[in-house]
């Protein structure tokens, strides 16, 4: 309760959930892109690739400037995709053996660079090692501005191309015979990408931004079937995924922002996955239980129909002993479910009968089977 | 909109000279030379791996060509966007993707509505109607996942219906079709055609071919025919494509 009376009167608060805010936003929307075009990984890539690019830019200018480092951000991480394309094209390496290659490179000379900026006999380098895991607490206001205009740019773009950019998700071929551009459109959408991932990474760190890009990309597909829907929702989840990481994080000492993130949108990924309509798991086990629940009940009724036709009198009651000698063991319990249906008549003891409406459900299934 | 207009009708819809194309020096097509006139309904036959997929793909500038040219309407390909409606195999798409049969078919309009423009109510109006066309109206709204396989190839094909485009490419467009969906696809080319479009199915089953088409391209990575399904269709041309694969299979 403290925390959100704080979270609008205090200002390096605000500050921060804004900025958070505004990451889990872009990063949620432009990661549904991602995630349906099954480039989750380069994400991750991405990211990892951007960590020399920072400590260049530092380097180079001598100023944590968060235009310049994201420019050197930004410029890595398209490097480090462009290296992909090319290698992909040109060599018969599979794709994720050149993800893995590219990470690893990039994110080791980066993490070179980092060490050697630590050492070096100033005091304005640091900090920077916290692009590592992300600290939300050292977001400053303008930080946040650049967020925000960045942000805005990103989902404007991805706005105006939308029929553009889902063409390309759904049907790249179909893209090119309807006469777009299909590699302009690839470069354009992987930029916007580039730049969701990299507005991230001083709140959430390298190591575990790709999360923000998949993660509520993942669950949101669980609760709609509609794109934009999909990108809606992703963005909400998103955005409450790293305000309450931030402030959980802000809130314990020591604790870095991104892996806090990361667990509470991990949460919601598992809430997606097991409590979704249609797809969630609870739902797919539940219908499962019903259909069988169903078609033991209507099995029942139809040997009891079967069983009835030996005899002149459709609702001639059998004993349970005559049913489980058809088979089926477990039937009590379908027994009572057509009891409940008022499809059987109990006759007391263990005999039970067709009602007629019972005989014309039989029926009607028989038929059903036959046809 | 419709291009086959009469005064024009000498230039073959589809020409293609030289065309050589491999996968990693192995070439998936030889030197193929094909005029392929406006106004036939046309098969493209041959074996697995002939080429057929490749050669409507290369047609399409899907795929770069290692030599040849082709030219549709008399013109390169990428000067001719909306000459050509395509039906992708099923199977290159995810079908999981979040959107419904409607929306799909929608994105038939977008190569005429060009860049950032969206589909209006004209654009719905259209895509309704090809999607009656195929029998599909009442899955308008229908999630593509929940699709069977026959009513996604008829979503597919209501898509390239309302590109209304003058020449039409569907590959393999009865693979996992069940009969009546067949028949349905069977009397939609052959409306194509005689609204004078000019139809290139690549087909598999040889003994629907006289019955479906009025001309054949005959294919084993060279061309071995074309013309007339019944001219093509001729036990020595049969043997050429498919006979010898199979006498070197056995080999």
């Amino acid at each position: 309760m403290d925390l959100i009376l704080l979270a609008f009167t205090d200002y390096t608060l605000r500050t921060v959930i804004m900025g958070t805010a505004l990451l889990g936003i872009v990063s949620g929307a432009l990661g549904s892109f991602a995630v349906l075009r099954k480039q989750s990984l380069l994400g991750d890539a991405i990211s990892h690739a951007a960590l020399p690019g920072i400590c260049l830019a530092f380097l180079v200018f001598m100023t944590k400037s968060p235009f310049l480092l994201f420019l050197g951000a930004v410029g890595a991480g398209w490097l480090g995709t462009i290296m992909m394309m090319l290698v992909t094209k040109h060599t018969r390496l599979k794709q994720d053996a050149i993800l893995g290659i590219v990470l690893s490179v990039f994110f080791g000379f980066g993490l070179v660079l980092l060490t050697w900026i630590q050492r070096m006999p100033n005091a304005s380098q640091s900090g920077l090692n916290t692009f590592l895991f992300g600290n939300a607490s050292t977001l400053l206001v303008e930080d946040v501005t650049m967020m925000a205009v960045l942000g805005v740019i990103v989902l404007v773009i991805l706005i105006a191309m939308w029929k553009e950019f889902k063409i390309l998700s759904f049907d790249p071929d179909f893209a090119h015979v309807s006469g777009f551009r299909v590699t302009a459109l690839d470069v354009t959408l992987t930029t916007l990408i580039v730049v969701a991932i990299v507005l991230g990474l001083q709140t959430v760190g390298v190591v575990l931004m790709s999360a923000m890009v998949i993660a509520p990309a993942a669950a949101a597909r669980q609760w709609t079937d509609r794109l934009g829907l999909m990108v809606v929702v992703a963005a909400i989840i998103g955005a409450f995924s790293g305000v309450i990481g931030a402030l959980i994080s802000s809130s314990v000492p020591k604790l870095p922002t991104g892996p806090t993130i990361v667990l509470v949108v991990s949460a919601f990924v598992m809430g997606s996955l097991l409590f979704a309509p249609n797809r969630g798991l609870l739902w797919a086990a539940y219908h499962q239980y019903q259909n069988r629940k169903h078609l033991r009940a209507q099995t029942v009724l139809a040997n009891l129909f079967s069983l009835a036709q030996n005899h002149d009198d459709p609702h001639y009651p059998h004993d349970i002993a005559a049913l489980r000698a058809i088979g089926h063991a477990a039937f009590s319990q379908a027994m009572r479910q057509l009891e409940s249906e008022s499809m059987v008549l109990h006759h007391g003891e263990d005999l039970w009968g067709l009602t007629d409406k019972g005989i014309e459900k039989a029926q009607s299934v028989a038929k059903d089977i036959d046809s | 909109m419709s291009a086959s207009s009469s005064g024009k009708g000498n230039i073959p819809a589809i020409e293609v000279r030289d065309l050589t194309v491999a996968y990693r020096e192995k070439p998936v097509l030889w030197d193929i030379d094909v005029s392929i006139p406006q106004g036939v309904l046309l098969a493209v036959v041959g074996p697995n791996g002939a080429g057929k997929t490749t050669l409507i793909k290369a047609i399409l500038g899907l795929i770069k060509p290692a030599a040849g040219q082709v030219r549709v309407l008399g013109k390169p390909y990428s000067r001719h966007n909306r000459m050509v409606g395509y039906v992708p195999q099923r199977g290159s798409v995810d079908w999981d993707f979040p959107t419904n049969a409607l929306d799909v078919v929608l994105m038939g309009r977008y190569g005429h509505l060009g860049w950032f423009r969206r589909p209006g109510s004209r654009d719905v109006e259209l895509a309704m109607a090809a999607l009656e066309q195929v029998g599909m109206a009442e899955f308008a709204q229908r999630q593509i996942n929940q699709l069977s396989g026959g009513q996604q190839q008829r979503v597919f094909l209501a898509r390239a219906l309302v590109q209304d485009a003058p020449i039409y490419l569907m590959d393999e467009p009865f693979v996992g079709v069940d009969a009546k969906t067949e028949t349905a696809i069977v009397d939609l080319l052959k409306a194509l055609r005689e609204q004078g479009k000019t139809v290139v199915v690549v087909h598999h089953d040889l003994q629907t071919l006289t019955e479906y088409y009025d001309w054949a391209l005959l294919l084993n990575v060279r061309k071995i025919a074309l013309g007339p399904v019944s001219e093509v269709i001729t036990e020595d041309n049969l043997k050429v494509a498919y006979g010898g694969r199979t006498a070197i299979g056995v080999l």
